[in-house]
């Protein structure tokens, strides 16, 4: 963004007079207060008063429109919002804030309001330093935990470093007289607030600074785990978690389309295993990158210890003495090498032919680094400037008589969310499978299972800068009950709009399989019409099956809406490719 | 009060425009006979809901739509919706089932419900846990059993009941029960769109009987047959007591405007038990019911939904008026009520035999849920049955009309699978509805929870000395009362999770309200106030003495002799 030679000229000034150390800081300081800046009103300069209510019975929605009239009758600049329709980024630059909550059952938040009351009483809750805040609290006296929501909501804002600008109410059943005047009193506490003032007491706290050494591939930024939540629902056969990482102080840039790597650690039990099979010490050293690692540490982080390679069944039938391994490793045999390490892994071979006497170098030698595993990033920078979400299938089969877990799946399935654990990241970036520049390009979206992730980020892109375009998602997955994932999330933007048009495709749910391309298929014409009008068209998920499977679905419907024999319309489709407007991201 | 010499207050009724009312009626009235906009959303795919009024509308189509409030929370952090689901009521007036009907409801439970078939407190089936891409085909297999679900929920007149006690002159209770429910069913030809892909019929789309906005809110109808009270006909909107000598059935004494539901902490709410104005002779009970629905029609409460029910319409203007606008639609007045004797509103659990030789084996199904081995049993026993199955108002099933050579197979079957066994006469009387986790209205357990605590009482009295002693106990999860809890001689009613409303002293055959004893309690509060009273009751109580009666008698609550002093 240009400067004014003015500013230029000052801020040219104040850098020639900072050690390197103030430098940084004012870097913080500043990214910090861009992004805690208050969000005025267009055009008024007044800070905008949020009214919050969480509602079971209307009752706090009723008190929230009542308190709305007041405020706007007090030439206030106000915003009433249902905690149901709450965003984090709405907290963003609040000044006044008012929660209006109820108490349902007992003591629980009511169920519009369960989100944000997670969400605020979660890690994931912003600073609110600068901002200044009333709680009112309804309830029914006769329960134990009486206007319980209210109390913790008031107590939290409190903890996040909000300043409470008039006591709480906690009202009864009959609330109507106390809400009122409580209404009035916060009200008059909030007019007397004048923009003037609030310049100097909404200075942002300097942000942690990044250090100064860039974190990337080769040095993982170690990411908090925010979230960690199942998304399948009971019953289902599958197993997909959310995870949302923090990346503050990563010092990333990223676009939806990128990718994370994670680097994951093995099981510290298939580590163990090894270690026992071949009687060999964990204490014994291993190069480890820089500066040698004991061996465990090496299994466990290092070393990939569970695909198999011919290298190693060369090298390890070798040191193993193994006729049979270094049979299969001979010229000639590929086939029958291939044959015999599908389904095993190294803590196969190990067991089937116990080396004695192997050393922990040897060994490690005959290992690969371990690899980062790539994940699309299922949530937009513009949406969550400091956070990574992935959508991340736990795999799991069963071969040789062992239960089998996928690696990165696995260890990230087993990371709750935590002060202490860390998570190895780096991003990936991935050019190929961007937006479009033009916020107004239309765009078609198919994913399949995991697939949808990328298109989450897209669409929370979209909708964080306003980007008008249309959107069209289909998505696939098993069943509708248990599967469907990120449903609510589609089903909010489906009913606001951006979210133009979704088709679902749901294989098990029927006697016949439906899958995405049968979607595709029944919606031809359409989708003939939106590439016609230069729609973009993206794909992401399996490559073995489904992405051959879409493409075919596309040539059909391109031979039949436009009319071209089977070739003309591969050629139409491989144009769009070169145009970048058919995009793949299929693994 | 007595408004008959002053033109009534129109201003909460039919008469007022729509903006006046409450907004249930503007969707009713919008809703081109309960269509609505159910087609579009049973063709959503992004949600197992239907979204918008629709579900408002789903109703009246005997459709309800829930979601597994157990897994509400789960859910939620799973970005899934709440996982929706449909409760389907049957419309079964008298409680008849063929042994063929029966066959293929349990089938259908299999395959597209939650494996079990809910019996209840109207003498019907509910099928729970229907996803939304099964209901139609629920619904067609419905109607091909001869059955349908029309108007089992909504504001209309729902399920009629009928004592299914074989007496002589049931045949003709059961004629004129089902003719009431034909004949206030809603005649739209939305069901058969909707459900049954059948095409619209070209002009003279009406409800003659209930207009666009149909009632202001539901409206219940029951037969009884005294001396047994088990339809509880003081609970509901419109009774038909059947008067007899001997065999011959002269005719009903007429009672309006008994009702369970309430509010918390709404005092202008109340359970009402009905009042008796007057006899008709069975030619005219058709007539009778239909004036009675046009009066509740015509000036029932249509802004606050928690007021709309006929027992405020008549406590707000007065029997007097009543009588008189009933009288003036009738064309003349009903004749005077005639004696009749109640004397337990409970089923008698086991054989009996009437004198043409049959037997009837009347079956205690806990709360009404038929799963499991009882599911099978009854299978096997419907495959060879040649009378029929009944539905109890009280949720137990009437094995009716066995023949005497079947008797000693279904005798064998029910040993069989363990149908044969007798509880506590308090296990007996107890209801529950079915609270969570479907039903949207529970704040608190219900079917669920009552075994448990029954079984806690039986130890108890066990301890007081009381043996097997009949005392009505019922539950309901929220304030509305399905189960009837407030004329329950212990009732509960729900206040959040594990917290009950607890009321003692109602009348045994259901002839009176009983008071609010305990606030919001858990169950050591319970347990621990009803020890004393029960022990008193074991040693005190005087011979025949009801324990409702004794605990008004001993002063732990007083008398309530109207609905209106239910809130004290």
């Amino acid at each position: 963004m240009p400067l004014t030679p003015e500013h230029a000229g000052q801020l040219d000034a104040l850098v020639a007079t900072l050690s390197p150390e103030e430098a940084l800081w004012i870097s913080g300081y500043l990214a910090s207060f861009a992004k805690h800046a208050a969000r005025p009103l267009p055009g008024t300069g007044r800070p905008l008063l949020l009214i919050l209510y969480g509602s079971e019975t209307g009752h706090a929605a009723g008190l929230a429109r009542q308190a709305e009239e007041k405020a706007a009758a007090r030439n206030l600049a106000v915003r009433n919002l249902d905690m149901a329709d709450f965003r984090p980024q709405e907290l963003q630059g609040i000044r006044q804030l008012m929660v209006l909550a109820s108490t349902h059952g007992d003591g629980d938040p009511p169920q519009a309001a369960a989100d944000f009351y997670d969400f605020v009483r979660s890690r994931k809750a912003p600073r609110l330093e600068g901002t200044k805040f009333a709680v009112l609290g309804l309830g029914d006296s006769s329960y134990e935990r009486f206007c319980q929501t209210g109390k913790d909501l008031d107590q939290r804002l409190e903890a996040l470093g909000a300043e409470r600008i008039h006591r709480r109410a906690d009202c009864d059943v009959d609330y109507e007289g106390p809400a009122e005047a409580w209404l009035d009193a916060v009200l008059e506490a909030f007019a007397r607030e004048t923009p003037a003032a609030e310049a100097a007491a909404a200075r942002p706290a300097p942000a942690v600074v990044a250090e100064s050494r860039q974190y990337g591939v080769n040095r993982p930024f170690p990411a908090a785990v925010l979230e960690n939540h199942l998304l399948n629902g009971r019953g289902s056969d599958k197993e997909t978690r959310h995870i949302e990482l923090s990346l503050a102080g990563s010092g990333f840039a990223w676009e939806p389309g990128d990718s994370l790597g994670v680097m994951a650690e093995n099981d510290p039990a298939l580590v163990q295993e090894l270690l026992a099979l071949l009687h060999l010490k964990p204490e014994e050293p291993v190069p480890g990158g820089e500066a040698d690692m004991p061996l465990a540490e090496g299994l466990a982080r290092r070393y990939e210890i569970t695909t198999l390679t011919p290298g190693f069944i060369a090298q390890y039938g070798e040191a193993a003495g193994a006729e049979a391994l270094r049979a299969l490793a001979a010229p000639g045999r590929q086939a029958d090498l291939r044959r015999y390490m599908a389904g095993r892994q190294v803590i196969d071979v190990v067991s089937e032919f116990p080396a004695g006497g192997l050393g922990a170098q040897a060994f490690a030698a005959m290992l690969r680094p371990l690899q980062p595993r790539l994940y699309s990033l299922a949530s937009s920078p513009a949406a969550y400037p400091d956070e990574a979400h992935l959508t991340v299938a736990l795999v799991r089969y069963h071969s040789h008589r062992r239960q089998r877990r996928g690696v990165t799946s696995g260890y990230l399935a087993g990371r709750p969310a935590s002060d202490d654990s860390r998570i190895p990241v780096h991003v990936s970036p991935n050019r190929l499978f961007r937006l479009p520049q033009d916020g107004s390009v239309p765009i078609i979206m198919v994913g399949a299972g995991t697939g949808v992730a990328p298109f989450r980020a897209f669409l929370q892109d979209r909708e964080a800068r306003g980007a008008p375009g249309h959107n069209w998602l289909f998505f696939g997955e098993r069943r509708f009950r248990t599967d469907f994932l990120y449903q609510t999330e589609w089903q909010r933007l489906h009913r606001d709009g951006r979210l133009t048009r979704m088709d679902v495709a749901f294989s098990r749910d029927q006697e016949d399989k439906i899958y995405v391309q049968h979607r595709l298929l029944e919606r031809g014409r359409d989708i003939y019409a939106w590439l016609e009008e230069g729609a973009r068209f993206y794909v992401c998920g399996d490559a073995s099956h489904m992405a051959p499977d879409v493409h075919g679905a596309l040539v059909a419907i391109v031979a039949r809406e436009g009319g071209m024999s089977p070739e003309r319309a591969e050629e139409y489709l491989k144009r769009l490719q070169k145009d970048k407007r058919y995009l793949r991201d299929v693994y | 009060m007595d408004h008959t010499d002053q033109p009534p207050d129109r201003s909460r009724d039919l008469s007022q425009p729509l903006e006046n009312l409450s907004p249930a009626e503007a969707v009713k009235a919008g809703s081109r006979h309960l269509r609505g906009t159910i087609a579009e959303g049973l063709d959503d795919p992004l949600t197992g809901a239907i979204p918008g009024d629709a579900p408002q509308l789903l109703k009246f189509h005997g459709i309800y739509q829930q979601d597994d409030r157990d897994l509400r929370d789960e859910r939620r952090q799973q970005k899934l919706e709440p996982a929706y689901e449909f409760m389907v009521r049957l419309r079964l007036p008298g409680g008849i089932c063929q042994t063929w009907q029966w066959l293929r409801l349990d089938e259908l439970a299999g395959r597209y419900g939650n494996g079990t078939l809910r019996l209840t407190t109207r003498q019907t089936f509910q099928f729970h846990g229907i996803l939304k891409k099964d209901l139609k085909r629920t619904l067609q297999a419905i109607n091909d059993a001869l059955l349908d679900t029309r108007g089992t929920c909504g504001d209309v007149n729902r399920g009629v009941l009928c004592s299914p006690y074989p007496v002589p002159f049931h045949w003709r209770l059961q004629a004129l029960a089902k003719e009431v429910s034909d004949h206030l069913a809603p005649r739209t030809r939305a069901y058969h769109e909707i459900w049954l892909d059948e095409q619209p019929v070209a002009g003279g789309e009406e409800e003659p009987i209930y207009g666009p906005t149909y009632l202001p809110r539901k409206f219940k109808i029951v037969f009884a047959v005294p001396p047994l009270n088990d339809v509880d006909v003081y609970a509901q909107d419109l009774g038909f007591i059947a008067i007899a000598h001997g065999e011959n059935l002269e005719g009903f004494d007429v009672s309006v405007g008994g009702g369970m539901g309430r509010t918390d902490k709404e005092p202008g709410t109340y359970p009402r038990l009905a009042d008796v104005i007057g006899f008709c002779p069975p030619r005219e009970v058709v007539r009778v019911a239909e004036a009675v629905v046009g009066i509740q029609r015509d000036y029932g409460d249509r802004v606050d939904r928690r007021h709309a029910r006929f027992k405020y319409t008549l406590d707000d203007r007065g029997l007097d008026w009543f009588k008189a606008e009933l009288e003036r639609r009738l064309g003349g007045p009903l004749e005077a009520p005639r004696p009749y004797r109640f004397t337990s509103n409970c089923d008698p659990i086991g054989w009996t035999s009437g004198p043409d030789g049959a037997s009837h084996y009347t079956l205690f199904v806990e709360n009404g849920r038929v799963q499991d081995a009882m599911l099978a049993g009854l299978r096997e026993i419907a495959r060879i049955h040649g009378g029929d199955f009944r539905l109890t108002p009280n949720q137990n099933l009437i094995i009716a009309y066995i023949a005497p050579e079947q008797r000693p197979w279904i005798s064998s079957l029910l040993a069989e699978y363990g149908l044969d066994r007798r509880p506590s006469l308090l296990r007996q009387n107890a209801i529950a509805c079915v609270a969570l986790p479907t039903c949207g209205l529970a704040m608190a357990e219900s079917e669920r929870y009552l075994p448990g605590l029954i079984g806690k009482l039986e130890t108890l009295m066990a301890e007081c000395g009381l043996g097997d002693e009949p005392i009505t106990v019922r539950m309901s999860g929220c304030p509305n009362g399905c189960s009837r809890p407030y004329v329950a001689e212990i009732g509960f009613s729900g206040r959040g999770p594990g917290r009950y409303n607890v009321y003692l002293g109602g009348g045994f055959h259901g002839q009176r309200l009983n008071c609010l004893f305990l606030e919001n309690v858990g169950e050591a509060r319970i347990l621990a106030a009803l020890t004393p009273i029960l022990r008193r009751y074991g040693a005190e109580r005087r011979a025949g003495e009801r324990f409702g009666d004794f605990a008004i008698r001993a002063g732990y609550v007083r008398e309530i002799r109207a609905g209106r002093e239910f809130n004290g």
